[in-house]
């Protein structure tokens, strides 16, 4: 390191190399930039690999179903009143979207295959994101800062074991699950507008989703919401547990940047996993 | 000596091209308390969080019974390490945990025992903490003490043969420093686990060592006991003892054992060759049996009023006190004989007893409202010192002539 700013100093002072150093600055920066971010990516990594190894330890079921409850069951609120809505202004959007082409019979498959490959599977990990992987990134965050974590190394307990582990392997499971609820009631949500509301017959909008949609649009939807969940608990796992490392600030408003960071780098991952998972799914 | 139980051979850490320790050498034995001391920053909690193996050197070798950690195996270091509780400085409780979660935790994190046997362990340490009404409560809901306690009851559970405690009594009054230190001393001596302690309470923190390790410009300048420190030279003696004795002296009124030597020093340097002075020292008797009866922060406010009560009565005539030991008080009577001495401790003892004992029993009882009441005792003995013998001689003379001056019978004051 020394050396190459020794180096970098030498050639700074170097008339001969200046324009060529500036031409370089660019390369320099972005490598930089690469560098790191693919030791956070390789370190986030192993993160998840030791988190998800550690979960077949004993003990671990409580701590994973309390998780469950937290991260999943908690949500379900939230999730059925975002689910309601999009269906139904989906519904709404799509009845008279269709309705130019005098094609409103195919609502239920407009509604429902939207809701299943896409907006289910995405809208509720931004929702969870937003609920609990925030308040995971804060609360292992705090832990982290008032040593807390450094407690659990001193009475011998793996934090990786009793922290990151449990809430990891619960996204996995509560994503999917809380998928699936947001899909159905969308769903219905779609049937209250089309149906109810607009006056399309209820046969016709049952019979549409029924002939559409198929199990590999379930499954599809299924294993975006599982890649959801691993980036979002590993993003928010690790963004609370490295908090300490953070060089822009420390304490609380650490915890504070970590929580933002947490939250905005989750979302900008989902929507691009997003398209990378459907452009492989539809190979 | 027996083989150190840890010892540091210079141990250097570096935080970036900060350099914190820088070729530390210490030893610390078996069964002992030892007290690092050193002002804030210097590196004290540092070098603690090496010892559990929180943090590792850069350079130097840890030795754990005369092996060093770097040649053990993992599984011998796991072993060794897991002998070792810490006590962290702001307690580190899980805040979302209650008391007895908190307390349980490495037992059901580690172990395979039973709920009822974990239960069972559990209630033993709460009821030694005296926490028995918290253990359903939070960590945010206990005031500073309690969380002290709790976090004490949790770094016991393992029933750890090494226990470190990471300044102990920091953000504590006065008083309630001296329970937590009388506490430590007390655990100490029942679980016999070796304890090491980073503090900057001097001297409270003397009363409870066997050895003080000194911290000083990132190296250990003295290894030693109490007494030893004493009579250590060196600039450390200057810049930390005598600034932080100096505000121990503003809280509680009496003066530190080192400027209490000076003061006498003094006195006597400007006395007369032939002119005497006299040495009380006050005991209160059974100091075992009161912490047993009231607890740790009665026995402490005991403790405080009598000292105030001390300073109080002979400050106003020239004299001049410290506390001695946990339980005992020295005062000085500068160019008093022991005609003279004795006419004071009579009027000292009438008034002692006509409402001293019992002004100390309300004044403690007013801090730290206690339901029990204890039979405790007060003792003195005096004893006449020339200007060239050594005030310790006259102090252990003074302590062979006691005799009880006042003592509070529960069962009068009914």
């Amino acid at each position: 390191m020394a050396e190459n700013e020794n180096n970098q100093q030498s050639l700074g002072n170097n008339e001969e190399y200046r324009p060529k150093m500036f031409l370089m600055q660019p390369f320099i920066f972005i490598g930089e930039k690469v560098i790191r971010w693919i030791n956070i990516l390789g370190t986030a990594t192993i993160f998840l690999f030791v988190a998800l190894w550690k979960t077949f330890r004993p003990k671990q079921l409580p701590k994973v179903i309390a998780q469950i409850y937290y991260i999943g069951a908690s949500s379900t609120t939230i999730i059925i009143l975002i689910g309601l809505f999009t269906g139904m202004v989906l519904g709404l959007q799509s009845y008279h979207a269709l309705s130019k082409f005098g094609a409103v019979g195919g609502l239920g498959a407009l509604v429902s295959l939207s809701l299943i490959r896409e907006l289910g599977p995405v809208l509720t990990a931004i929702m969870i994101t937003a609920r609990a992987g925030s308040a995971i990134t804060a609360e292992v965050g705090i832990q982290r800062i008032s040593e807390q974590i450094d407690a659990l190394h001193t009475m011998r307990i793996d934090p990786f074991r009793y922290l990151i582990s449990p809430r990891i392997t619960a996204s996995i499971i509560s994503f999917p699950l809380l998928t699936a609820v947001f899909d159905l009631i969308g769903i219905v949500g779609g049937y209250i507008t089309g149906v109810l509301l607009l006056g399309l017959n209820a046969g016709v909008y049952s019979h549409s989703i029924k002939a559409n949609v198929d199990m590999k649009d379930l499954t599809d939807g299924f294993i975006k919401a599982i890649v959801f969940a691993v980036i979002v608990a590993t993003v928010c796992c690790y963004q609370g547990y490295f908090v300490h490392t953070r060089k822009d600030s420390h304490g609380a408003k650490a915890v504070g940047l970590a929580t933002t960071s947490a939250v905005v780098t989750s979302c900008v991952l989902i929507l691009v996993s997003d398209y990378v998972v459907t452009s492989l799914l539809l190979i | 000596m027996n083989t150190p139980l840890i010892e540091f051979k210079n141990v250097t850490k570096r935080f970036g091209s900060h350099t914190v320790l820088e070729k530390v050498n210490l030893q610390i034995y078996e069964g002992q308390v030892t007290t690092i001391i050193g002002l804030s920053g210097s590196g004290k909690s540092v070098l603690l969080k090496h010892i559990i193996g929180l943090l590792h050197p850069d350079e130097g070798t840890i030795l754990f019974r005369g092996k060093a950690l770097s040649e053990m195996k993992k599984s011998e270091i796991s072993s060794s390490l897991h002998q070792i509780s810490y006590m962290f400085q702001g307690n580190a409780l899980f805040d979302s945990l209650t008391v007895y979660d908190n307390i349980a935790l490495p037992l059901r994190e580690t172990t395979n025992l039973k709920k009822a046997e974990i239960n069972r362990r559990v209630m033993a340490r709460v009821e030694l903490t005296e926490l028995t009404e918290a253990i359903h409560r939070y960590p945010s809901e206990l005031s500073g003490g309690m969380q002290k306690r709790a976090a004490l009851a949790r770094a016991l559970i393992t029933d750890p043969q090494i226990v470190l405690f990471d300044e102990p009594t920091t953000g504590q009054d006065p008083v309630r420093k001296n329970a937590i230190l009388s506490m430590i001393a007390q655990y100490q001596r029942k679980f016999n686990f070796t304890a090491i302690m980073v503090s900057h309470e001097i001297p409270d923190v003397y009363f409870i060592s066997n050895r003080i390790l000194a911290l000083y410009n990132k190296s250990i300048v003295f290894q030693g006991t109490p007494e030893e420190l004493g009579n250590f030279k060196h600039p450390f003696t200057d810049e930390v003892i005598n600034s932080l004795e100096n505000l121990q002296k503003e809280l509680t009124g009496l003066y530190s054992r080192r400027k209490f030597k000076v003061l006498n020093y003094a006195q006597l340097k400007h006395g007369q060759a032939d002119e005497n002075y006299c040495v009380v020292v006050f005991t209160l008797s059974d100091m075992d049996t009161v912490v047993a009866g009231l607890g740790h922060d009665t026995a402490q406010e005991i403790i405080h009023a009598m000292g105030l009560y001390i300073d109080k009565h002979f400050g106003a005539i020239g004299g001049f006190s410290t506390r001695n030991k946990a339980n005992e008080f020295v005062t000085v009577l500068p160019y008093s004989d022991m005609t003279e001495a004795e006419k004071i401790m009579n009027e000292f003892v009438d008034d002692f007893h006509k409402r001293g004992i019992s002004d100390i029993w309300a004044e403690a009882q007013r801090r730290a409202p206690s339901d029990q009441c204890v039979d405790f005792a007060i003792q003195a003995g005096i004893a006449e010192g020339r200007p060239v013998a050594e005030i310790d001689s006259i102090i252990d003379s003074a302590k062979s002539q006691q005799k009880e001056i006042g003592r509070l019978r529960c069962a009068a004051k009914e």
